[in-house]
C-alpha cells in the first residue's frame, strides 16, 4: 500500500512537475499566440490564459501542486471521478473501465497461456536433457528473445490478415453481431482476439530455459534419489519433488513479467487496431489528451499492483516456507 | 622487517640493470647489503616469503595476460561469445562509417529517386538491399541509422547497469535504513509499469537527440538489476576475504570496489547485454508506432514507413520492412551471444587455463 501511494505519487510529480510538462506546454503556446498577436499579457490576459490552461489539462495552475493532488486523490476515493476527458468529453472513469475488460482479457490470456506452456516445455526439456527435443527447443528460445513481440506481431497480422485473410486485422469483435451470448458474437470475439493473444503469449513465453535449468538442478539433489528409492511414482516426484522446488527461482520473475506484459499492450493493441486500454492510452497520447493520460496511468500501475499483489499471497502457496513472517520478501 | 621493505620497493621499481646486481642478495629473503641497516638475526619474523620479484616488463607482460589476453582467448574459444562480438564489431564498424571519420564518406546519404522505386534486393549491387517508395536506397538509409541506435544503447544501458549496480550495491552493503530507503525506491519504479511510463514520458517530453532517448529507455531498466545485485551483495558481504579485508581496516571503497563489485562483474556485463536488448527493443517499438519525434533516422522509423506506405502483401515491397526487422534480430543476437560468452570469461576456472603464468593469486 505503501508503494502504492509512492508510484502515484511519483507518477503524478513526473507529470506535472517536471519543466516543460503539460501545463508548461500548453501555457507557453497560448503566450505565444498572444505575443503573436502583438498584446502584452496583461494580469487579466493571464487569468484568461489560466482559465484556457485549466480547460485544456484539467489542470489549474494557480493552485500549489500539493493541494492539487490532495484534491485529486480525494475526487477519485471519494467519487471515482478522474475528471474528464478533453479530446472524448467523457469522464475518463468511463472510458477506461469500458476499456480495460477487453485489455485483461487478452493479456491474462496471453500470460497464462505464455507462462504454463514455457513451464510445460522447460520441464520436458529438462527430462530430456541432451536429446533432439532439449536441442530444438533451446534454439527456439534463444531465437524467441532475439525477436521482439512486435515484430511477430507484425508478422503475422501480415501473414494471416492481410495475405491469407483469415483473420481481420483490426477491431475487437465482429460489428455485424449484436452482443451477448451468441455463437456468432462468442465466433467474433475469439477471431478477433487471436492474433493479440498470440503475440502477447509470445511476449509472455520465456522463462523456460531458466525453469529447465532449476529442473536439472533439482534433479540432482539427494533426496529426488531417495524418493525414486522409496518407489514414490514418476509423475509425483515430477510435479511435486522437481516442479515445486524449481518453480520457486522462477516464480520471481513470472511476477515482474506481469508489470512488463501490461506495458507492453500499448504497442500490441496500436498494432491490432485492438480497442482496448492500450490503444485508448494511445490515442490520449495523440491528442494530449492529459487527464485521460493520467487516469490510464492510474489504471496501469493499480492492475500491475494487483497483480503483484496476487502473486505475493499465492507465492505461500507454492512455497510454505515464506508463509507470513519477516522473512517475507515483497515480490 | 621495515628496512628490507624499503628496499625492495627501491629495487622492484628501479629499471632492470640495477636489479640483476642485486639478484644474488635477495634470494634470502630480502635482506640486501644496500639497505643499509644492522644485520639481523635470522628468526622466523624477519624471514619473508621467496616470491621472485617482478620486473617492470614482466608485471606488464603479466597483466596484459590477465586483463587482455585471457579474456579474448576465452572469447575466441567460445563460438557464441565469437559471433556476438564480431556482429557487434560489425554494427560499429557501421556506424564508424556513416559518421564519416576524417571526411571519408563511403556511404552517401540517401537521396530521393536516386534509383527505381521497390527494386528487389540482390538484384542491383547499386542499391544492394533494393530500394523504398521514394526510390531510396535501403542500405544507405540503414547504415545512417546506426550511430543514432549505437548512442542511444550506450546511454540507456550505461545508466541503468551504472544505477542499478550503485543502488543494489550501496543498499546491499550498508544495510539497515539505506537499505530499507533504496529497496523501497526500487519497489516504487519496478511497480510503475516500466514502458508505459516510458511511453508517457516520450510523448509528453518529445526527445530528439538519442542519448535522451536512451536515458529515458535506461529509467525502467535499473530495478530489478537492482535487487539480484543486492541480493548478490548481501551474500558477498558475509564472505571470509570481505570479512578479512574489513579486518584489515581497508577503507569501505576499496572493499566495495575491490571485494563487491569485481565479484558481482559477471552479473553486470550481462546485465549490460540484456539491458542493452531491451533498449532497442522498447526504442524501436516507440519509434514504430510513431510516439518519438522524427527527428534523425531510426530503423524504427524505416518500419513505419515501410508499413504504412508499402503494400504489405506485395512480395516485391516487403523487403523495404523486412530489412529493419532483420537488422534489429541480428544486433540482439549479437547481444545476448555476447552475454553467454561473457559468463564464461568471468567464469574464473576457465580463464586460468588461458593464464600461463598467473598463478598465484
Amino acid at each position: 500500500m505503501l508503494v502504492f501511494l509512492l508510484a502515484l505519487t511519483v507518477t503524478f510529480a513526473l507529470y506535472r512537475m517536471l519543466p516543460f510538462g503539460p501545463v508548461e506546454m500548453v501555457k507557453n503556446h497560448l503566450m505565444q499566440q498572444m505575443i503573436e498577436q502583438g498584446s502584452s499579457p496583461s494580469p487579466q490576459q493571464m487569468e484568461r490564459i489560466n482559465m484556457m490552461v485549466q480547460t485544456y489539462t484539467g489542470i489549474d495552475p494557480s493552485k500549489p501542486w500539493y493541494v492539487a493532488y490532495y484534491d485529486y486523490l480525494r475526487n477519485i476515493i471519494v467519487y471515482q471521478d478522474f475528471g474528464r476527458s478533453i479530446f472524448k468529453n467523457r469522464p475518463v472513469f468511463d472510458i477506461l473501465f469500458e476499456a480495460m475488460p477487453w485489455s485483461l482479457f487478452i493479456s491474462i490470456y496471453g500470460l497464462a497461456l505464455g507462462t504454463t506452456v514455457s513451464l510445460l516445455l522447460g520441464a520436458v526439456m529438462a527430462y530430456n536433457e541432451g536429446g533432439t527435443f532439449d536441442t530444438g527447443m533451446t534454439i527456439f528460445s534463444i531465437a524467441n528473445t532475439t525477436v521482439p513481440y512486435y515484430i511477430v506481431a507484425i508478422l503475422s497480422l501480415i501473414v494471416f490478415s492481410f495475405s491469407l485473410g483469415w483473420l481481420p486485422s483490426g477491431g475487437r469483435m465482429d460489428p455485424n453481431t449484436t452482443a451477448g451470448l451468441n455463437l456468432p458474437f462468442i465466433v467474433g470475439v475469439v477471431k478477433h482476439a487471436i492474433l493479440p493473444v498470440f503475440s502477447s503469449f509470445i511476449a509472455g513465453f520465456g522463462g523456460a530455459l531458466a525453469f529447465r535449468g532449476n529442473c536439472i538442478r533439482e534433479m540432482g539433489e539427494g533426496y529426488i534419489r531417495v524418493a525414486r528409492l522409496r518407489g514414490i511414482s514418476q509423475g509425483r516426484i515430477a510435479i511435486r519433488y522437481v516442479g515445486r522446488n524449481a518453480l520457486l527461482p522462477v516464480y520471481t520473475s513470472i511476477m515482474m513479467g506481469i508489470a512488463g506484459i501490461f506495458g507492453s499492450s500499448i504497442i500490441l493493441e496500436t498494432i491490432f487496431n485492438y480497442p482496448a486500454m492500450g490503444l485508448v492510452t494511445y490515442n490520449a497520447l495523440l491528442n494530449r489528451d492529459y487527464p485521460l493520460i493520467m487516469g490510464s496511468f492510474i489504471f496501469f500501475t493499480s492492475i500491475t499492483l494487483l497483480g503483484i499483489l496476487i502473486a505475493d499471497l499465492t507465492y505461500g502457496v507454492i512455497d510454505p516456507r515464506v508463509k507470513g513472517g519477516s522473512e517475507r520478501e515483497a515480490y | 622487517m621495515k628496512p628490507t621493505e624499503n628496499g625492495d620497493a627501491e629495487t622492484s621499481h628501479a629499471d632492470t640493470p640495477r636489479r640483476t646486481d642485486d639478484e644474488s642478495a635477495r634470494t634470502d629473503g630480502g635482506t640486501n647489503s644496500r639497505s643499509g641497516s644492522a644485520p639481523m638475526d635470522e628468526s622466523i619474523f624477519t624471514q619473508t616469503s621467496n616470491v621472485p620479484e617482478l620486473t617492470g616488463r614482466e608485471k606488464a607482460r603479466r597483466s596484459f595476460e590477465r586483463h587482455v589476453y585471457a579474456p579474448i582467448a576465452v572469447l575466441l574459444n567460445d563460438w557464441r561469445a565469437l559471433v556476438g562480438s564480431l556482429i557487434l564489431l560489425g554494427f560499429v564498424v557501421m556506424g564508424v562509417i556513416a559518421a564519416a571519420p576524417f571526411g571519408i564518406v563511403l556511404v552517401e546519404k540517401a537521396t530521393v529517386m536516386e534509383g527505381p522505386i521497390y527494386l528487389s534486393p540482390f538484384q542491383d549491387w547499386a542499391y544492394p538491399l533494393g530500394t523504398n517508395v521514394m526510390g531510396k536506397s535501403i542500405l544507405k538509409q540503414v547504415v545512417h541509422a546506426t550511430p543514432a541506435m549505437l548512442e542511444m544503447i550506450l546511454a540507456g544501458a550505461l545508466l541503468s547497469v551504472c544505477l542499478g549496480t550503485l543502488i543494489g550495491t550501496v543498499a546491499g552493503y550498508r544495510g539497515g535504513r539505506t537499505d530499507s530507503a533504496l529497496m523501497t525506491l526500487t519497489d516504487v519504479v519496478l511497480t510503475i509499469p516500466g514502458i508505459a511510463l516510458v511511453i508517457v514520458l516520450a510523448s509528453i517530453y518529445q526527445p530528439e537527440s538519442p542519448l535522451v532517448v536512451g536515458l529515458i529507455l535506461g529509467i525502467d531498466n535499473w530495478p530489478k538489476l537492482a535487487r539480484t545485485v543486492r541480493s548478490q551483495v548481501l551474500s558477498i558481504r558475509e564472505e571470509a576475504f570481505t570479512e578479512a579485508s574489513r579486518i584489515m581496516g581497508l577503507s569501505e571503497l576499496h572493499i566495495l570496489r575491490k571485494d563487491v563489485v569485481s565479484n558481482l562483474m559477471p552479473y553486470i556485463s550481462v546485465n549490460f547485454a540484456t539491458s542493452a536488448r531491451k533498449i532497442i527493443f522498447e526504442s524501436v517499438g516507440l519509434y514504430f508506432l510513431g510516439i518519438l519525434p522524427r527527428s534523425n533516422l531510426n530503423w524504427g522509423l524505416m518500419m513505419n514507413d515501410a508499413y504504412n506506405q508499402a503494400n504489405l502483401t506485395n512480395p516485391d515491397q516487403i523487403h523495404w520492412l523486412l530489412v529493419p526487422m532483420a537488422l534489429i534480430i541480428l544486433i540482439s543476437l549479437g547481444f545476448i551471444l555476447l552475454a553467454q560468452g561473457l559468463d564464461r570469461v568471468f567464469n574464473v576456472r576457465l580463464r586460468a587455463r588461458h593464464e600461463t603464468a598467473g598463478g598465484d593469486e
